[in-house]
């Protein structure tokens, strides 16, 4: 399934997201409460405008030296004592990790959060090998797994679309007999993973930067889950994006920084950690440390218009400014990765044919363009991804696209405009109604259209569907007409 | 250019209505105005006349090309790009005003869309110079404060989102309804979010955009506001025409703010900006931000 996480038609998944009344009023709530935090904790750093050009820059600047940075990184891992594997795509990926679990024998994977490992489904590949268990700690990714592996609607809180009470539902199946209190619920996960923790020969953690200089990862989490997953089995795997590196400590910083104050609205998680394998004189840390670079189709995007989607370090506000994704949640958008950045992501990492509808579901207001940290031009590689699929692709056969493209035809002929004023109301007035003091003041001084006849395109339809149209005014009120006449007129007056 | 020669002296000598008088504006209308609502066109034309403006309207504009741009037609839509250009530019005036900022933005669009053709990226950096949304030029060009409006009632302000994004203007509508006799301003609840228009967006994915603009709609309601304002009448088009599909015996009037700003205007009234110099740049697009 790679990263799509649905098989239903797009507009059966929007139908349903629209339903479902809770998961729109928790992700409104979360939007409103991210939006406090996050403005407010930008705000106490201050200069957050100079801040983002820095954080840009950086990105732009590894993203162009990649093969560069990425060979620096990788040997320095092999000089701490580390391995490295670079994997072309997430089959590659996951095979590697799986015979490395078989050759160690290994009994209990624990594993910290990551959206890459999600990306190339490494969970369900390793969970084939006989004897072997495994436990996502993260709290959020535990009540996903708990229930039935349910797939991830945020990237950064995977969980959005479920409230307390069906998390405690999850819960009792593992024995928990407590109230719907989150600390009290996450007090039981915190017991129960525990003893897991203690007996766990492999773990596996994503990466938030690799540090070239160092060959060091740096990890930002509010839980300390991924410290344990780092410290206390004896085989560590770090799965990253091959795009995930800083040149050194100094840049990851600055985007530890910005991530944190965008992704969460802290000015820091509760733990940000850099590490490496074990040193020689310490006893925590992993004996055998792997570092997995994973392509899986980011390198498509070097060199073209949609490069500076590289520079994404998955802080997820995007998603929480984003009016669709309010609307419509994770699953709305049928991708691991949803909102803004998923509908730039996700058409290139799982293709056009999957995921064609996506970059229709933006309404281009740029709030991501906004709030972006590392300034990504969101909508525009969303409009972007329109004109591929348009102009290069053509992917629209339907009587829409002829629609849009005799739109083309009549914006850019001024005798075909020139018609189009001329029998506007001609065409329409027979649709309209005529206003009553009922209607909207304003808006419908000559009549309105609010039912248009089945055969009538789709696209107006979509339109009147909807909202009442006004009826355009006759000809000889419109406003050219106005203007010609105004301007006579005070050319008389001067005379 | 000698009208801006004129200016400059007009301006050292602080001579304001003078500077105006020999300003050429010509009328950028949008399609959506020449098509559907002539009041707003024949408001933004009456409110740069009152200011001392000389305006022009070529013809042959049509469409600044968002509705196929904005849905991946780009090889389409370049002949509409330069029909447009080639037609705002065919008068020789100072400054290129429209009553949309989503259109302006859009037109200052046009740099990176030409931005490896010998010929059109050079007009198009003369329109990106030239243009400007109708309160942008009002308060940032024309230095005024107040004018001269008056409008005895409640209303709520919704915020465009390429006016404030893409333009980078969200301080001069506010300023001059501000400055509107008796206009009693009610804040909006979320008003960073997006309406749901959206362009060919609205008539393409009704369902995303109904429960987008339904949502904006209970939100202007609850301001319990009379009147709803926006320097963008397709938002309003589509605020205003939900609340009516609707049914909900909720009442509020529409009105663009070229409306209001020419809404029962008493001339004397009219100020302008003490200090000029910090708002005024003449021909200068995006400086001021
Ligand atoms: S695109 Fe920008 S805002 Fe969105 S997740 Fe990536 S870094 Fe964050």
């Amino acid at each position: 399934m790679g990263i799509a996480t649905s098989d239903k038609p797009f507009t059966e998944r929007i139908k349903d997201a629209e339903a479902d009344k809770f998961m729109r009023a928790s992700v409104a709530k979360a939007q409103d409460a991210q939006f406090q935090k996050r403005t407010e904790a930008r705000r106490q750093l201050g200069h957050w405008e100079g801040w983002r050009d820095l954080s840009a820059e950086i990105r732009q600047h590894v993203i162009k030296h990649l093969p560069d940075y990425l060979e620096e990184f990788s040997d320095n891992v092999q000089k701490n004592g580390g391995h490295v594997f670079f994997a072309k795509d997430g089959n590659e990926a996951s095979a590697f990790i799986k015979q490395l679990a078989i050759k160690k024998n290994v009994h209990h994977v624990v594993k910290s959060k990551s959206m890459v490992t999600t990306e190339i489904g490494l969970d369900k590949e390793l969970l084939t090998i006989p004897g072997l268990s495994l436990m996502e700690t993260d709290l959020a990714e535990f009540i996903l797994q708990e229930d039935n592996w349910d797939e991830p609607t945020h990237i950064v809180f995977p969980t959005l679309h479920k409230n307390r009470n069906q998390i405690q539902k999850v819960f009792e199946k593992l024995g928990y007999d407590g109230d719907n209190d989150p600390e009290h619920m996450a007090r039981f996960v915190r017991h129960y993973l525990r003893n897991y923790f203690m007996q766990a020969d492999f773990g596996i953690t994503g990466c938030n930067f690799a540090i070239a200089d160092n060959g060091m990862i740096n990890l930002v989490t509010n839980e300390g889950n991924a410290d344990i997953s780092m410290a206390i089995p004896k085989t560590q795997v770090v799965v990253m994006g091959m795009e995930r590196i800083v040149p050194s400590l100094k840049e990851a910083e600055v985007l530890d920084n910005v991530l944190c104050r965008s992704a969460v609205g802290q000015k820091l998680t509760s733990y940000c950690t850099f590490s490496k394998g074990k040193e020689a004189d310490e006893a925590d840390g992993p004996d055998d440390f792997y570092v997995v670079i994973v392509d899986n189709g980011r390198s498509k995007m070097l060199n073209t218009d949609f490069e500076p989607m590289l520079q994404c370090i998955r802080c997820g506000s995007c998603l929480n400014v984003c009016p669709v994704y309010r609307q419509v949640g994770g699953k709305g958008y049928g991708s691991i990765y949803p909102g803004p950045m998923g509908e730039v992501l996700s058409p290139i990492l799982g293709g056009y044919q999957e995921f064609k509808e996506l970059p229709y579901a933006c309404s281009l207001c740029a709030a991501c363009t906004e709030t972006c940290p590392v300034k990504i031009p969101l909508h525009e590689l969303i409009r972007h991804h329109r004109y591929v699929e348009m102009d290069e692709l053509h992917l629209d056969h339907s009587p829409s696209n002829a629609l849009l493209k005799a739109v083309g035809k009549g914006t850019s002929s001024p005798t075909l405009f020139n018609d189009a004023m001329r029998f506007a109301h001609i065409a329409l007035e027979p649709f309209g109604k005529k206003t009553t003091p009922e209607d909207i003041k304003n808006l419908y001084p000559d009549g309105k259209i609010n039912h248009l006849p089945a055969i009538a395109p789709k696209l107006a339809h979509g339109w009147v569907d909807v909202r009442d149209l006004a009826v355009p005014p006759k000809y000889h009120q419109n406003f050219r007409h106005w203007y010609r006449h105004y301007e006579e007129e005070e050319e008389q007056e001067n005379d | 250019m000698i009208s801006n020669y004129i200016f400059s002296i007009f301006k050292e000598a602080k001579c304001i209505q003078l500077m105006h008088a020999c300003m050429k504006v010509c009328i950028f209308s949008t399609c959506i105005v020449d098509l559907l609502y002539p009041d707003v066109g024949k408001a933004t034309v009456e409110l740069l006349q009152r200011f001392g403006c000389e305006t022009f309207f070529p013809d042959k504009q049509i469409c600044c090309g968002q509705p196929t741009y904005n849905s991946g037609y780009d090889r389409e839509t370049i002949t509409t790009f330069k029909n447009q250009l080639d037609a705002l530019l065919s008068i020789d005036a100072d400054y290129i005003v429209g009553p949309s900022g989503s259109c302006v933005a859009m037109l200052h669009e046009y740099k990176n869309i030409f931005k490896d053709d010998p010929e059109y990226s050079k007009k198009a950096q003369i329109l990106y110079d030239k243009s400007f949304e109708l309160t942008q030029f009002i308060y940032r060009v024309l230095g005024i404060l107040d004018c001269g409006a008056e409008l005895d009632d409640t209303a709520t302000f919704h915020r465009s989102c390429h006016m404030t994004r893409l333009l980078g203007e969200r301080t001069a509508p506010i300023v001059l309804l501000e400055h509107v006799k008796g206009l009693e301003l009610i804040p909006l609840h979320n008003i960073q979010l997006c309406c749901g228009f959206g362009g060919t967006f609205s008539a393409k994915e009704p369902l995303l955009s109904e429960a987008m603009v339904d949502d904006k709609a209970n939100n202007v309601l609850k301001t319990k506001a009379h009147i709803l304002i926006a320097c963008e009448q397709t938002c309003l088009m589509n605020i205003g025409g939900r609340i009516n599909r609707r049914r909900d015996g909720s009442h509020i009037t529409i009105m663009h703010i070229a409306e209001v700003l020419n809404h029962n205007v008493d001339t004397s009234r009219i100020t302008y900006v003490k200090d000029t110099d910090h708002v005024m740049v003449p021909a200068n697009g995006n400086g001021v931000f």
